[in-house]
Formats: C-alpha cells, structure tokens, sequence
C-alpha cells in the first residue's frame, strides 16, 4: 500500500467539537442553499488546531498589531474558516446561514472585510504571494509573528505559487508556514488524474522547505507538525486530508465538492451524520 | 525619465521608512545606491510578475508602500488578476512603475510595447494612473505618490524629453496643466504626446490660428473640472495619444464628456493607434511618424479638419 493510502486509512474519529464545528457549516448550508462543502470538510482539524493551540489572535480586536495572520488561500473553503472564525467569537454564527445572501457579511469566496480574514481570496494562486510580502515585513519590522498560508492541492497547479516558493526559500522565511489541504480532489476530479502533484513532498524539498507530512485530521499529529520551526527555512506541512470528511456520502466524493441545491434527504442525512 | 523616477523612489525611501523598492530582473546597476545604503527594503525577486505583485501587496497590508519596476508590458498583462484582486479589491497603496510606456520598446517588437496599458489600467477600481510629460512633472508627481491612498500605474517614456513643465508652480497628481489661455483649438493630450501637441500648438500660432493644450499628466483621476472648462471654450478639440483608439486615453475623455456635460459639445477628433499589433520595429521616433503621430502629420491632418 503507497504511502498516500496509508494516510487515508487511518480512520479518525471526531470527537464532540470537531461535530460541532461541522455542524455550524451543515445548518448554515441547509438555511443559506449553497456552498463548498467537501472543500470545507477536509479544512476543520486544520482550523481547530491553528485557531485553538498556534496563533495569538484578538476577535474583540481583528487587527491588533501582534497577532499571527492566517490566509485562507484556498478561498473557496471559507464555510470551514467562517465556522471557527464564529466559534471564536469574531462574528455571529448566525452568519452562516446567509453566506453569499445579498446583505449578508460573508460571501461565498471570503474578503478581507470580513473580521478575522486577512486577505481576500478565492480566486487560486494569491495567498502565498501575500503570505510571503507578510513574512518579509514582519522580517524587516523584526516582528516575531508567525505566518501561516493554507493552499488546496488543485490551487497548486497554478505557476504563481511556485514563484513565491522559489521566493520563499530565496529569503529564508522561517517565519512563514504553508498548509497543503492534500484532499486529493479538485473540481473536475481526482488530482492524480486532471493534474498529478507526486512527488509532492520531494517537490516542496526542492524548492527548499522543510516538509512535514501528517494525517490532516489527526489533532497531535497537526500540532506537532505546526509548532516545528527550522532556521532559516519556510515549513510546509503536507496535511493528508479527505475531502468532504465526516459524512459518510461526501467522503472522496468528487460531487460534493460543491453543492447548489440539496434534497430533503440529503439534509436529513446531513443531521443525521453530524449528531 | 525612467532616471527620475527611480532616483525619487530612492531620495523618498531614504526620508520613508515605509517605502520599498521592488523589481523584478531589471539591468545590472539598477538603484545599486538603493542597494547598498538601504539593503533592507530593496528587493529584486526575478522574471515573477504574479508573484511580485502578491508579495508587494503583503507588505502593503503591512503598512510599506511599496515601488514595484518592471516593463509596462509585464506590468499590465502578465499579472493582470494580481493588480485587480491584491491590489485593486484591497485598495493598497502599491505603486507600479511601467518602463517603456507606448512605443519606447519600438525595436523590440510587439511583445514589449504598451500601446494598451492605459486601457487595461483605466477599468480597474482605485486604480490611479499617472503619465508624465517631462522629468520636472515626473519628479513633482512621484512627490505626491508617496500619500496617495491605493495602487497607482506610473508609465513612463524613454526619457531626454525637453522639459516644458518649469514654468507651472502647481504641478500635483489629478490637476490638469494648461499651455496657452486661447479659446479656438484644444489639443488634449497625456505622457510625451504632450511634447508633440506643443511643436503643432507652435506651428499653429506661427500661422496666427489659436491653439491652446490641456496636458492630462494624471489620467485617472481625471481632472474633469479643467476638462469641462477648457473644451466648452474650444471650438474645435483633439486628443493624441500614443497608445490604440480604442479603450484608451481619447476613448476616456470621450466618456467623461458624454457622462459630464450636457449641450453644445464640440467635435472631438482622436489621434492615436489602430487596434492593431505593431509589425513594424526601427525606434520610437521612426513609428510615431510611420503611423502618422508626429507633429507634422498631426498639423496637417488637424489643419485639413479645422477648414472643414
């Protein structure tokens, strides 16, 4: 068995607040009508883990000078980055049921606007580039604040990701850490087959990172892998993820990757899921 | 030009803090002084324009008001999305320094030169647009990027154009500057067809036919209040730009006319390119004049229009 299968076979189980938080996105899709749902599902550990143990953030006060920025490159997975952004306190999670709504706060791709999102994103190929200009001013102010960017696996196809890596590693920003959704599937279907990344890892290595591989719904695993730092080196942590996790139907579903309409017995069993 | 420019992004980041340098593989030597006294905040990243953009936006939101120089072309169209969601949607303040502005790059084919770049800038949200006419302008409008409030496209022209500018006192970002007081013809123009619209206002005047020209250093935001006054006095106006017909800069003033002022327009006539690529090289000079855009030409052809 390769090691990509290994990582997805290992079945983790979520535990009560890993359920809740999939549970603000369920209700908030039931009610708002559309979104990225397997894109969304595959993102929650790696939230949790950031927004509960890594970075030092203020929700009474989004902008406060010495907080760690987190990008959500990936935009199209901000029902999950809404989700722990209302846990947290940076907004209401009535919120979500009016994602993409025409007087609602939060859209379906997330903008800078919005408390506790740092920069506007959706469309691929953007946040690494930001993260990097992010890492050097906080090098050139001397701040000692983390940067963590994360990236899809289909975002990586674009060329301008691989610019910033090349910059990255050129100034050697240990203060920069990327984050790769490695769900293995992107809108048309399995990356392997539209675009295959393999060898990722030995990619990122030559680009100069330090690379870590970890299951990305594995809690310690993903807060070990986030708190290692090496000097004069960026980090990227490759999280091995499935897409649309925690729901029997979604799980490497490319069809769930995102949905516009959803049947009455799809949200029973959405529910009936997450309980 | 190009040397003016660059030199007051150096004497403004020595006063600034905030202000950074960043190119993209520019010639050997480029702002070595930059380099040397302020090795911090100069930064050359490679042939990676999507990437520069990004990463200038970065420190933008950082609070640095980054200088990024490349050619006009890369600038404009390599990063199109870039300059449009890192910048524009985030209204920061990145200024974009396009060497080669118009035919400049003349030699080296259609690949390097900025005939659209206003075009492709102009429909941009909070994007500002500036295009000098001389290094005097150049130098007292880079003094007003500094605090201007989001990204501002700066196309510059080869450089040695005479200097015509030094006896304006006010020269600032979005105020139009006036050549003559008369009230017949109005050439409106921008960038260094400015210097051409001067050598037709002469021969005008050497002919006693008043002519009068309205130079638009800033093209977004426009100076719409000057607009307005000076072509409801005219009776006849032009406009000259180097750069295609459409969507550009006599396409905008067209624009702003029909949206801003009601009755009794006069004609508007434009000079510029046709929506064509170039397929002739020789220099910038040499193409000016082979499509018909060189004072000579431009009189004649306005001659021919105004005893029509």
């Amino acid at each position: 068995m390769n090691k990509l299968l290994v990582y997805n076979s290992k079945k983790i189980k979520l535990d009560k607040r890993s359920k809740n938080l999939r549970s603000l996105i369920v209700e908030g899709l039931i009610k708002s009508g559309r979104g990225h749902f397997g894109s969304a599902m595959s993102l929650i550990e790696i939230l949790r883990v950031l927004y509960d143990h890594i970075l030092m953030f203020d929700p009474k006060k989004p902008l406060k000078h010495n907080r760690d920025i987190m990008i959500l490159s990936k935009g199209h997975g901000c029902l999950g980055l809404y989700a722990i952004l209302s846990d947290k306190g940076f907004f209401r999670k009535n919120e979500l049921e009016k994602v993409g709504r025409l007087h609602s706060k939060l859209a379906g791709h997330p903008e800078n606007k919005i408390p506790g999102v740092e920069a506007s994103t959706g469309s691929l190929g953007h946040g690494l580039s930001i993260a990097v200009g992010t890492a050097l001013s906080y090098k050139i102010k001397n701040k000692k604040n983390k940067v963590f960017v994360i990236l899809g696996d289909g975002e990586i196809n674009e060329g301008s990701n691989w610019e910033a890596a090349l910059s990255a590693s050129k100034h050697k920003l240990d203060n920069l850490h990327v984050i790769i959704d490695y769900n293995k599937i992107q809108s048309y279907g399995f990356t392997s087959e539209v675009l295959n990344l393999e060898p990722l890892k030995d990619k990122w290595e030559s680009f100069n990172f330090d690379v870590s591989e970890v299951n990305g719904h594995d809690l310690k695993q993903l807060k070990k892998s986030f708190l290692k730092s090496k000097l004069n080196k960026p980090r990227l942590t490759i999280c091995h993820t499935i897409k649309g996790k925690g729901f029997s139907f979604s799980e490497n579903n490319p069809k769930w990757h995102h949905k516009n309409f959803f049947t009455e017995k799809e949200i029973m069993n959405m529910r009936e899921e997450i309980k | 030009m190009r040397k003016t420019c660059l030199e007051s992004v150096f004497k403004i980041a020595k006063k600034n803090k905030k202000i950074i340098f960043i190119g993209s593989d520019l010639g050997p030597g480029v702002l070595d002084n930059f380099k040397n006294e302020i090795p911090k905040r100069f930064f050359m990243e490679g042939v990676s324009e999507q990437h520069i953009i990004g990463m200038s936006a970065g420190m933008a939101l950082n609070g640095f008001i980054p200088y990024v120089n490349t050619i006009g072309t890369f600038i404009t169209r390599r990063c199109y999305e870039q300059l449009i969601i890192d910048l524009s949607l985030h209204n920061l303040p990145v200024r974009l320094i396009g060497n080669g502005g118009g035919l400049v790059y003349a030699p080296l084919g259609p690949t390097h030169q900025a005939i659209d770049d206003i075009g492709i800038m102009r429909i941009i949200p909070n994007m500002k647009i500036i295009c000098p006419c001389d290094s005097n302008e150049m130098k007292k409008l880079m003094r007003d990027t500094v605090h201007t409030k989001g990204p501002v496209y700066i196309r510059l022209a080869k450089g040695g154009d005479e200097i015509v500018t030094n006896k304006f006192k006010n020269i600032n970002l979005g105020k139009a500057i006036k050549f003559g007081k008369t009230k017949n013809i109005l050439i409106i123009s921008t960038g260094i067809m400015t210097q051409i619209a001067l050598k037709i206002r002469k021969k005008f005047l050497e002919k006693k036919i008043e002519c009068s020209v309205l130079h638009l250093g800033t093209i977004k935001p426009l100076d719409i209040k000057s607009l307005k006054k000076n072509i409801s006095d005219a009776r006849i106006v032009f406009t000259l730009e180097e750069h295609v017909l459409n969507g550009g800069f006599g396409s905008y003033i067209l624009e702003i006319c029909s949206d801003n002022m009601k009755n009794n327009l006069p004609k508007i006539n434009r000079f510029g390119l046709k929506n064509n690529f170039v397929e002739k090289y020789g220099s910038q000079e040499e193409l000016l004049k082979y499509f018909n855009l060189d004072a000579n030409t431009l009189y004649k052809k306005m001659l021919r229009r105004i005893k029509k």
